[in-house]
């Protein structure tokens, strides 16, 4: 075998806080060879990104590395000076960061920052740098080149941006290039194509890749050789199939048990079980006190008829010059009582904008809306009152949709406050008994959002949302910002929810595999329209519609795992 | 971009409107310059005949009309107290303020945006801290306060630099200027700090927060990972991107440093619009007063238009939106 292109021996990390030292990376070793790709796995806080910013020289204050050695084709690195790292930075080892849309400064072009880095590695003159830059676009697949070399980054697509943030870190050839969730922020179908191109580059330049991913399928379908992180240190290394076939040690077992499968339909999500973390939930008490949901008199609970919805494009005076875009085009589907209906799509499909306008977070344009019988869209002000009591939304975001200035007890409070469901002096005692339900103890009601975990936010989301009792829950991607084992953890609570509490639910997500788990039945949309509504087996089974089919083959499959 | 700079001049013209017919109302409002004009000695007949001369006996609205339009051609009347063209005399007036305006506005824009991306740059430094203590004391401390403390120590106590007047100016033009001789440039120091100090600190402020936000984003981190230097990283890339907001705080304070004048050109005895203007408001001189605040009102309003067209040359964003 070759000699590897850089050697990571024994390092460890340190971070002085108050409390002593904190070491997020401990003894983490392993190589890179030339063309390989190595996947770096485990949950967040696991220490692989820390890792990589390590190695290229850019731990945040007080961070530093405490022990250990970093060596570059037989060069020791980490303790050469600041402008020494500087130098190597960017020339011997490129990187790529997780958010293309946050990661290239938007005031300058494509093309001002790719000959900037040119220049400052290659010393060329500027027409060089430009050929230069040019013939890297080509080569990360821009289409145009000399069209996109003048645009600025928000002129670019999600993807087409990690592109171009690719071609950045291909600026001078470098040997290794750290890649931290180079594909996280990005649709299934895109991040299939990034990840190929990363593949071609590996074996076309001979550059040795680093790809930090909390995505199993990812390494599953990319990588050669993994190592598996779990609390700061490599608990498991090896070649990719070895590890994902015969894991050895019992966390990699159980996080590749916690991947939802998209094979089969399982009762419950596997939970990492490692550590001793698995928390207990006691639905089943909230059950008891829960007024069960009246059925619906058609027994259909949520109808939607023909549902449009247009954004203004360009605006002008004259209104026959505006151009608008069809988020959502007469879009039809059914809910029944206690049943989870799932919508999928790619970003820009006009999911959100369905679940939105059935929470009234966005009025519609066209068609009509139907909860229990009645027009949601030609409500009364107090039925509109009622009606919004009746549902509730769990977002994204766990860390935007809490408002960081106010304490977790008056943000569960809230909904009953404003509803008026209960008299000011149970308040409390019924916001201690929501928290106690979701996992939390009653000591974080006296906290603020920020002292909690992305999982633990979600599950105040939760205890918000069921403040008010609702029939029904809309879920929009409840789980895409959290970790396999907290999103199996969170998806548990909801088909407890589901199951214990007759809920219905309408759950979006673009994640194929958690769909199947989750939902009674499935809707594909397709920009703006709604194209296929199946049964959820039969989708998975027999997808009628060519679309669907294409979404199912670029799930990242774990062909290695069985059952 | 057209269509965007049309809209923004339309509702330019509908401020200079508003401010028009407030300025207006102060003629007919603010006591009656009749009475101002003639002294004790009038008869009814030089009463009624100003009143036609001047236009004062048709409808308020016409009255209005015709006002705007003067206006419009930089006619504002004869000023009660001197006699002369209201125009004349602002013009006179106008090169001192705006030679002190200037003046400030650089000191105050360079200054604060050079502290503001040092005390950003060296956050933990002894000397950012201390700058940016002291920089309370710009943002606490009353002008004429700010402007009485440095007469008396540099020209009371330490006699180096006058404590009023424009000192020697010389006359090119219509326009006289203080920036050719000694005397003259030695008595614009005080009175350009004094001015520009409040807008200093603050621009330093705006600029020290919005360059640690800029720093904590993403392609910052980006650039430091393509091996860029510091020095390109702050001063190209961080820089551009914190000047986005600051450029519209900028705008506005430049129109304050003319309207504000006021203050810093009594304590200083300076000879320029808004000596003027404290002048007017003692002896109820109207058309004064009225041009004065045409003036300031057309200042703002075409520094912000300016401003919202820079925004668009500095974001790309905005530029295509508007395309």
């Amino acid at each position: 075998m070759t000699e590897p292109v850089l050697s990571i021996r024994n390092l460890t990390v340190e971070i002085p806080t108050r409390r002593g030292l904190f070491k997020p990376v401990q003894n983490v070793s392993y190589d890179i060879h030339p063309g390989e790709i190595r996947g770096v796995v485990g949950e967040s806080g696991a220490g692989k990104s820390m890792t990589g910013n390590a190695v290229i020289g850019l731990l945040d204050d007080p961070a530093r590395v405490a022990s250990g050695e970093i060596w570059l084709k037989g060069r020791r690195i980490d303790n050469l000076s600041a402008e020494e790292k500087r130098a190597i930075r960017g020339r011997e080892i490129g990187m790529i960061f997780q958010d293309p849309l946050t990661s290239l400064n938007p005031l300058f072009t494509i093309g001002e920052q790719l000959v900037e880095t040119i220049q400052l590695h290659l010393k060329v003159s500027a027409t060089e740098a430009k050929e230069r830059a040019l013939s890297l676009l080509d080569r990360v697949s821009i289409p145009d080149p000399m069209t996109r070399f003048d645009q600025y980054p928000h002129q670019f697509s999600g993807g087409m941006r990690q592109r171009v943030v690719i071609a950045l870190a291909l600026c001078s050839e470098p040997s290794v290039i750290v890649a931290d969730e180079p594909t996280t922020a990005l649709d299934v179908s895109i991040q299939a194509q990034v990840l190929d191109l990363i593949k071609e580059l590996a074996e076309e330049t001979q550059v040795g890749v680093i790809l930090v991913t909390h995505d199993m399928g990812v390494i599953a379908d990319t990588t050669e050789q993994v190592t598996v992180m779990y609390s700061g240190e490599v608990v498991e290394s090896g070649t990719t199939d070895k590890v994902l076939s015969a894991p050895e040690h019992e966390y990699t077992k159980s996080l590749i048990s916690a991947v939802p499968r998209p094979q089969v339909k399982l009762h419950r999500f596997p939970q990492v079980s490692y550590g001793g973390r698995e928390t207990t939930f006691k639905i089943e008490d909230l059950a008891r006190n829960w007024r069960k949901p009246e059925p619906s008199k058609s027994g259909k609970l949520v109808e939607v008829k023909g549902i449009t919805k247009k954004f203004l494009e360009k605006s002008a005076i004259l209104p026959s010059r505006r151009t608008y875009f069809t988020a959502v085009d007469e879009v039809s589907f059914d809910i029944k009582d206690g049943e989870v209906f799932g919508l999928v799509g790619e970003s820009g499909s006009g999911k959100s904008t369905v679940a939105r306008m059935i929470g009234t977070l966005l009025p519609v344009d066209g068609g009509q809306i139907n909860f229990d019988g009645d027009d949601v869209t030609a409500m009364s002000a107090a039925d509109m009152a009622n009606y919004r009591k009746q549902i509730q939304m769990i977002f994204q975001d766990p860390f935007s949709s809490l408002n960081p200035r106010m304490k977790v007890e008056s943000i569960v409070a809230e909904p009953l406050i404003h509803h008026k469901l209960l008299p000011s002096d149970q308040i409390s005692g019924r916001v201690h008994e929501l928290l106690d339900r979701v996992g939390l103890t009653r000591a974080a009601a006296a906290k603020y959002p920020h002292e909690f975990s992305g999982g633990q936010r979600q599950r105040i989301s939760i205890a918000r949302a069921l403040a008010t009792q609702p029939r029904f829950l809309i879920c929009d991607e409840p789980t895409s910002a959290l970790d396999v084992s907290i999103q199996a953890q969170i998806l548990n609570i909801l088909k407890d929810l589901q199951e214990h509490l007759g809920l219905t639910m309408l759950f979006i997500s673009h994640d194929l595999p958690v769909v199947r788990q989750m939902c009674d039945r499935v809707g594909v949309m397709k920009q703006g329209q709604l194209i296929e509504v199946q049964d959820t087996e039969t989708l998975f089974a027999n997808p009628r519609q060519e679309y669907t089919a294409q979404l199912l083959d670029l799930m990242p499959r774990l062909a290695q795992l069985s059952g | 971009m057209l269509p965007f700079i049309l809209k923004r001049v339309f509702q330019s013209m509908l401020v200079l409107v508003v401010t028009g017919a407030i300025a207006f109302s102060m003629f007919t409002f603010v006591g009656d310059p009749i009475d101002n004009m003639l002294g004790q000695e009038r008869t009814m007949e030089d009463v009624e005949r100003l009143r036609a001369r001047l236009g004062l006996d048709k409808p308020i609205p016409v009255q209005y009309f015709k006002f705007l339009n003067e206006a419009a051609q930089g006619n504002f009347g004869v000023s009660y107290r001197q006699g002369r063209e209201v125009s004349e005399i602002i013009m006179e007036r106008a090169p001192a303020t705006l030679e002190l305006a200037a003046l400030s506005a650089i000191f105050a824009v360079v200054m604060g945006i050079v502290l503001g991306v040092f005390t950003a740059i060296r956050r933990d430094g002894f000397a950012a801290h201390f700058i940016m203590s002291a920089s309370l004391i710009g943002v606490s401390l009353p002008t004429f306060l700010i402007g009485i403390l440095l007469i008396y120590l540099f020209s009371v106590e330490l006699g180096w630099l006058p404590s009023f007047g424009r000192g020697e100016v010389i006359k090119i033009g219509g326009w006289t200027t203080g920036f050719l001789t000694e005397s003259g440039l030695k008595a614009l120091i005080l009175p350009a700090i004094t001015l520009g100090l409040y807008q200093m600190t603050l621009i330093m402020r705006l600029v020290r927060s919005e360059m640690l936000e800029v720093l904590r984003q993403d392609y910052i981190r980006f650039a430091r990972a393509r091996g860029l230097s510091e020095r390109v990283i702050n001063f190209r890339h961080a820089l551009k991107n914190t000047m986005v907001p600051v450029v519209t705080v900028i705008g506005l304070q430049l129109g304050a440093i003319i309207a504000f004048a006021i203050i810093t050109e009594t304590v200083f005895q300076w000879p320029g619009l808004g000596l003027l203007f404290i002048n007017a408001i003692q002896f109820v001189d109207i058309p004064v007063m009225a041009a004065y605040l045409m003036m300031i009102s057309v200042m703002f309003v075409v520094i912000n238009l300016l401003v919202d067209i820079l925004y668009a040359f500095i974001d790309p964003r905005l530029r295509v939106s508007a395309k």
